[in-house]
């Protein structure tokens, strides 16, 4: 793995007050869900939090986002405003698809957030139809594609890739590898040594980086984003992490050894980034104003979610076809 | 007016097909190809159907692609959510099924899921369809999977004319549309089009008026209905012929309104009858004019087995016009 040099205090800011947002609101999620107040179906990010903070601060707002069902820390780092994401998240009229989509569904155009899909690998062929218009567009937007490492198992990433890479889209592949496809370890389900090794035999611009290490993640993202902006084609970038709290809420993880748990928690990316800050002489009082306004941002935007309607039965006529269907 | 004007020449159906790809690629920018072998470097596809357009329109807009099938539905899906009007050549139908999960669960879906924040203007273009040998994996027709699916549309045209403003309007509709083509078919000659011809999607088409029973069909059904009616008429039976052209969402209407006058119907498609597309348009009609049918609608579709091979079996197991003849006069008494 590449090794790097600390990125720029503004930037580790940045990614912390994204990643800290994160933290919080999947703290949050867990909460209300076992407190009955929300019934949904969660996938965890905790742990995550870091490599997709870092991918985002490395992109513009207008660049697209394509990513999965395990989305609600690639939708927050991409900068969806929190109430109307949780109040997708809760099924409300007043959310990001009128509550039509859900958390596995959540589409965000005006933070270039295109499409989160339920079925895993398919949003790689996608995000190349997105990185192929701005090719054409001459836009200069970059596409990022997440997913995690048992999507590439599947032909679409194989298909999806290969097609980028002839193309040279331009498309940052960040597998967000937490070793874990469902409840099997990668080495159950994978025959190369790394996904890196996949990209590379793919013909792509391969990376492996410590996705938990803020700067070197953000140097692996920003160097992918300026070579696709420079119209050289995708970049894959193997981004290493972990998720402490299962596929779905509820899963116990009882198929990760107890050693590799502690060891993950031990090596807790939040912790780190927060003792890095202070590292550099960013003050507890200003890294506490920012846990502030994130828990403050959470608690409104957990309330409007509670709070707000749920759509008409009748919306299921509407957005199936360009005209409304007939009752 | 001069005296020397012509008739409009006949033109083939892939010709048909071309040329509302030409229209199409001249009239909106947006709009883009993409397929196996369609630039002309390749071979303007394998049927010729996108012959010339690479040469006018360049690669950048016409791209060959690798054989990819579910990358090139989502690499169509992608751009259309930002704008484009892709056209997705999937060379045959059976090749659909490796691209199903961008259909079904992206293309069709994103529309309704994003709460109409975007939308897919896509067409999927892929031929198919039995009687030259071509096995149990080039030849099925699978319509009723796709009309089965709420937010595609599905579209097969009967002659070169309907193909090249079905063609045009699926490519400038704001929903992803399954545009299905006879493989057979593509040499068929019919009347050219006029250059600003066009047949809006959801309507159907009454080619032949009658007053005895109503055929309803679609795509390669059409000639046969023809054929069949042109025989049935010498035994005295008047038949009317429904050119559906938009197989989802259908136009009720139309069909509703001949059978309503001729009180008796067979849908007919060279689909494998059981669970086909028939079923549901014969349920309609019965939901809605059951008291005056003098017979329950009848069905030709194909046999219950993959499209066979050898000829000899080919043709015991596909529909015919004998099959519709038979199906008339048995409803007709």
């Amino acid at each position: 793995m590449a090794s790097t040099d600390m990125a720029d205090k503004d930037v580790l800011v940045d990614i912390f007050t994204r990643a800290d947002l994160i933290m919080q609101s999947d703290i949050k999620f867990r909460q209300m869900i076992g407190a009955g107040q929300l019934q949904i179906v969660y996938y965890p990010v905790r742990g995550q939090e870091v490599v997709t903070s870092a991918m985002m601060a490395a992109v513009n707002q207008d660049d697209y986002l394509v990513t999965i069902y395990r989305g609600l820390h690639d939708q927050l780092a991409k900068g969806i405003p929190s109430k109307e994401l949780w109040a997708e998240f809760a099924g409300k009229v007043t959310g990001t698809c009128k509550g039509k989509g859900g958390p596995m569904h959540i589409t965000h155009p005006a933070t270039g957030v295109m499409v989160t899909t339920g079925i895993v690998g398919s949003g790689i062929p996608i995000a190349n139809g997105l990185g192929l218009a701005s090719q054409l567009e001459k836009d200069g937007k970059v596409t990022v594609c997440c997913f995690g490492d048992g999507a590439t198992n599947i032909g679409a990433f194989h298909e999806g890739l290969n097609m980028a890479q002839i193309w040279k889209l331009p498309v940052i592949f960040l597998c967000q590898n937490n070793l874990y496809g469902e409840h099997t370890h990668m080495r159950d389900t994978t025959g190369s040594a790394s996904i890196k090794q996949r990209g590379e035999g793919l013909g792509l611009r391969s990376v492996q980086v410590n996705g938990n290490d803020a700067s070197a993640m953000y140097a692996a993202a920003k160097e992918a984003v300026e070579y696709a902006r420079a119209g050289n084609g995708p970049t894959l970038i193997e981004a290493m992490t972990f998720r402490f709290h299962g596929h779905l809420l509820g899963d116990t993880s009882h198929y990760i050894p107890k050693e590799e748990m502690e060891q993950a928690k031990k090596d807790d990316p939040m912790p780190i980034l927060r003792q890095q800050l202070l590292d550099l002489q960013i003050s507890e009082a200003d890294i506490a104003a920012i846990e502030a306004k994130n828990a403050a941002i959470i608690d409104e935007a957990s309330k409007f979610a509670l709070d707000s309607d749920y759509p008409s039965g009748d919306e299921y006529r509407i957005d199936v076809l360009d005209v409304e269907i007939a009752a | 007016m001069s005296d020397t004007a012509e008739k409009p020449k006949d033109i083939m159906f892939a010709q048909a097909l071309n040329m509302a790809m030409n229209k199409a690629m001249a009239d909106d920018p947006k709009v883009i190809l993409l397929g196996e072998d369609i630039a002309d470097k390749e071979g303007g596809g394998v049927f010729k159907v996108t012959a010339g357009l690479s040469g006018t329109y360049g690669t950048d807009r016409v791209r060959s692609t690798p054989i990819s099938e579910q990358a090139i539905v989502g690499a169509a899906v992608g751009a259309a959510l930002v704008g484009y009007k892709p056209v997705a050549e999937i060379m045959l139908m059976n090749f659909i099924t490796l691209a199903m999960d961008q259909i079904v669960n992206h293309a069709a879906k994103l529309r309704f899921m994003s709460g109409g924040q975007t939308s897919v203007p896509l067409t999927i273009r892929t031929t198919t369809g039995a009687g030259t040998g071509l096995g149990g994996q080039h030849s099925d027709m699978l319509e009723a999977w796709l009309a089965h699916v709420p937010g595609l549309k599905v579209v097969a045209a009967s002659n070169p004319q309907d193909a090249y403003g079905l063609l045009y309007s699926s490519i400038m509709d704001d929903n992803p549309v399954i545009f299905i083509e006879n493989t057979p078919g593509y040499f068929v000659k019919g009347p050219a089009p006029a250059a600003d011809h066009t047949v809006p999607l959801g309507k159907a088409s009454i080619p032949r008026e009658g007053t005895d029973i109503t055929l309803i069909g679609y795509g390669s059904a059409i000639s046969r209905c023809h054929a069949a009616a042109d025989k049935l008429a010498e035994d005295g039976i008047s038949c009317e012929i429904v050119d559906l052209r938009t197989i989802a969402p259908f136009d009720e209407e139309t069909v509703l309104k001949s059978v309503a006058k001729t009180k008796a119907a067979v849908v007919v498609h060279e689909a494998v009858r059981s669970f086909g597309t028939g079923a549901e348009i014969s349920s309609r009609i019965h939901e809605e004019l059951f008291s005056e049918l003098r017979a329950p609608v009848g069905r030709v579709g194909s046999g219950y087995a993959p499209v066979p091979f050898s000829p000899a079996i080919e043709k015991a197991w596909m529909f015919s016009q004998d099959d519709i003849e038979r199906e008339v006069h048995k409803i007709l008494g």
